[in-house]
């Protein structure tokens, strides 16, 4: 543990961690205590009906811990565990911790990575994930903040996506994917004319981490890096929005003017001109800070109207 | 049920509700007595960011009122609708918009309640009649996460075997009997019965915390996600 404070300045790529290297560097050091971990062996009871292997965690992690001093709960999708899809237990781990989070009025932080419902146990997988968004909702209602950080292997889809919705704020990096329809999904049901998810740029440009941010999908726009997840993490955790209808009201005005604004276009890259970016072909390209800078004075924030 | 049928039954002295592509909004007198606020996806439609946010104004406007009518949502739906536009404005945002109003009309003292009486999918099933405090729903309603034959092309199982599958456990095939197992559905209702009787009678329950993962453990279709969320919150408690 002490080779941490030694190694120098060395980056550890949030897209390659898994969820608890992901968590170790986010966290205060030592400050995590797991719940329901591995020696619980708490395993979905499902997927041997499907001949598939279980995993002691379920594909999540969940405890409480110190971030930048402050008391949250966390929860961890590990993405190479099913794609770090909702099943019974992984979501009701989730479901638990923010029933506590509530109980004991704590902020909570999600580092979501997941292909949304594990089909193997979809009902299931489907209702935790409404239960999830009911216990964001009741906890962010009571004035506690839910933080959101997306830059993972699996990308955010399906119901995940919505959770990320509701949550408070959202931290993202540019390989995070944040959508409902996956796009597999979407070419298997409308054609590749539609949708043609072999073209990565495209798929980037039209769910990625800067078209998010560009838009006010996302609040936060960091490097592929674990320090930078943790510094966002920090300062995002210092504001406070509770949840409220004027929230709801302004969230409604914001979203009617994106699609009066940007309904027409067909391209992300469409969007990004629209929106007065000067070289939007560029935009992908960039790195953090030019395309930062490129961008600061353009995109739409989401002002907390989430 | 067609739409026309089940609004009759519900609102027998007539109603305010219209249908227009795809999408219900309105309000009427339920069964003559108690005023409500309708809304819904009707006609099997997809529901995409267009009708999301008209149907998040509607929610909203309810609760901008000084009266805390019961918001009714009735469904019958596909999925969520999958397209480039769709993703390309953020579905996401959307739906978890239409939820979290949903969610917090009823924070704000408005009873909700769905009404499942066709079909309904993923993202929009998440959106609509899972976020509100009660489902309710008519026999032959068929909710589903994806259809068995794309539950089978995803597993790479072949679709006899996934049938067979079904036949034995709830937690993962489509239907309303095995979404009522699992604690999403609170009741189906008697279609030869007076429905809006029932529906008056599911109104007039207290709001509850959300008890979808107990009812899961009692009727079976969940058996671990009840004791797992409490255990969480015992450890919290402890640690």
């Amino acid at each position: 543990m002490s080779q941490a404070a030694t190694t120098t300045q060395r980056r550890v790529s949030w897209f390659e961690a898994t969820a608890r290297q992901r968590l170790a560097a986010l966290l205060d050091p030592g400050s995590f205590t797991e719940f329901l971990g591995p020696a619980a062996r708490e395993i979905s009871p499902h997927l041997a009906l499907f001949g598939l292997p279980a995993q002691f965690d379920d594909g999540i992690v969940i405890g409480q811990a110190k971030l930048g001093g402050h008391e949250v709960f966390a929860a961890a999708q590990e993405g190479r565990f099913m794609g770090g899809a909702f099943g019974e237990v992984h979501g009701a781990k989730l479901v638990g911790l923010l029933r506590a989070a509530k109980a004991a009025s704590r902020d909570a932080v999600l580092l979501l990575d997941t292909g949304g419902v594990r089909l193997q146990e979809a009902n299931a997988g489907e209702l935790a994930i409404s239960e999830i968004i009911r216990a964001i909702v009741d906890l962010r209602a009571e004035g506690n903040s839910v933080i959101g950080l997306i830059g993972g292997r699996a990308g955010c889809f399906g119901g995940g996506g919505i959770i990320a919705g509701c949550c408070t704020r959202l931290i993202v990096s540019e390989p995070g994917r944040i959508s409902v329809s996956g796009p597999e999904v979407i070419e298997t049901n409308r054609g590749v004319e539609e949708f043609d998810s072999q073209d990565r740029a495209f798929v980037w440009r039209t769910m990625g981490g800067k078209h998010r941010y560009l838009t006010g999908g996302a609040d936060c726009f960091v490097d592929d890096d674990t320090t930078a997840f943790r510094a966002a993490a920090i300062e995002t955790l210092a504001g406070r929005t509770p949840l409220t209808v004027s929230v709801l009201e302004a969230e409604q005005a914001r979203l009617k003017a994106r699609l009066k604004r940007f309904g027409a276009a067909k391209d992300g890259s469409e969007v990004w001109q629209a929106l007065g970016v000067t070289n939007p072909a560029s935009v992908p390209g960039m790195d953090t800070e030019e395309f930062l800078n490129a961008t600061k004075a353009v995109r739409e924030s989401a002002d907390d109207a989430r | 049920m067609t739409h026309d049928k089940l609004l009759s039954k519900l609102f027998p002295a007539g109603h305010n509700v219209i249908v227009q592509d795809g999408l219900v909004f309105g309000g009427g007198t339920l069964g003559g007595s108690q005023p409500v606020h309708v809304i819904g996806v009707a006609e099997r439609s997809f529901l995409g960011v267009e009708g999301a946010i008209a149907l998040a104004e509607h929610v909203l406007s309810a609760v901008k009122g000084t009266a805390r009518h019961p918001i009714l949502v009735l469904v019958d739906s596909r999925s969520q609708r999958m397209s480039r536009h769709d993703e390309l404005m953020g579905l996401n945002e959307f739906l978890a918009h239409l939820a979290k109003c949903l969610l917090l009309a009823a924070a704000q003292g408005h009873r909700t309640v769905a009404l499942l009486y066709g079909g309904s999918a993923a993202g929009a099933f998440i959106a609509t009649a899972l976020a509100c405090d009660t489902l309710l729903a008519l026999p032959g309603a068929n909710p589903e996460v994806m259809d068995l034959p794309s539950i089978a092309r995803v597993t790479k199982l072949p679709l006899e075997k996934l049938q067979e599958m079904a036949a034995a456990t709830p937690v993962f095939a489509p239907g309303l009997e095995n979404f009522a197992q699992t604690g999403a559905v609170a009741q189906t209702l008697d279609p030869a019965g007076d429905l809006a009787a029932q529906v008056l009678e599911a109104l007039s329950l207290p709001p509850t915390l959300d008890e979808r993962d107990r009812l899961g453990a009692e009727r079976g279709g969940r058996p671990r996600a009840a004791e797992i969320a409490a255990r969480v919150c015992r450890e919290a408690k402890t640690a």
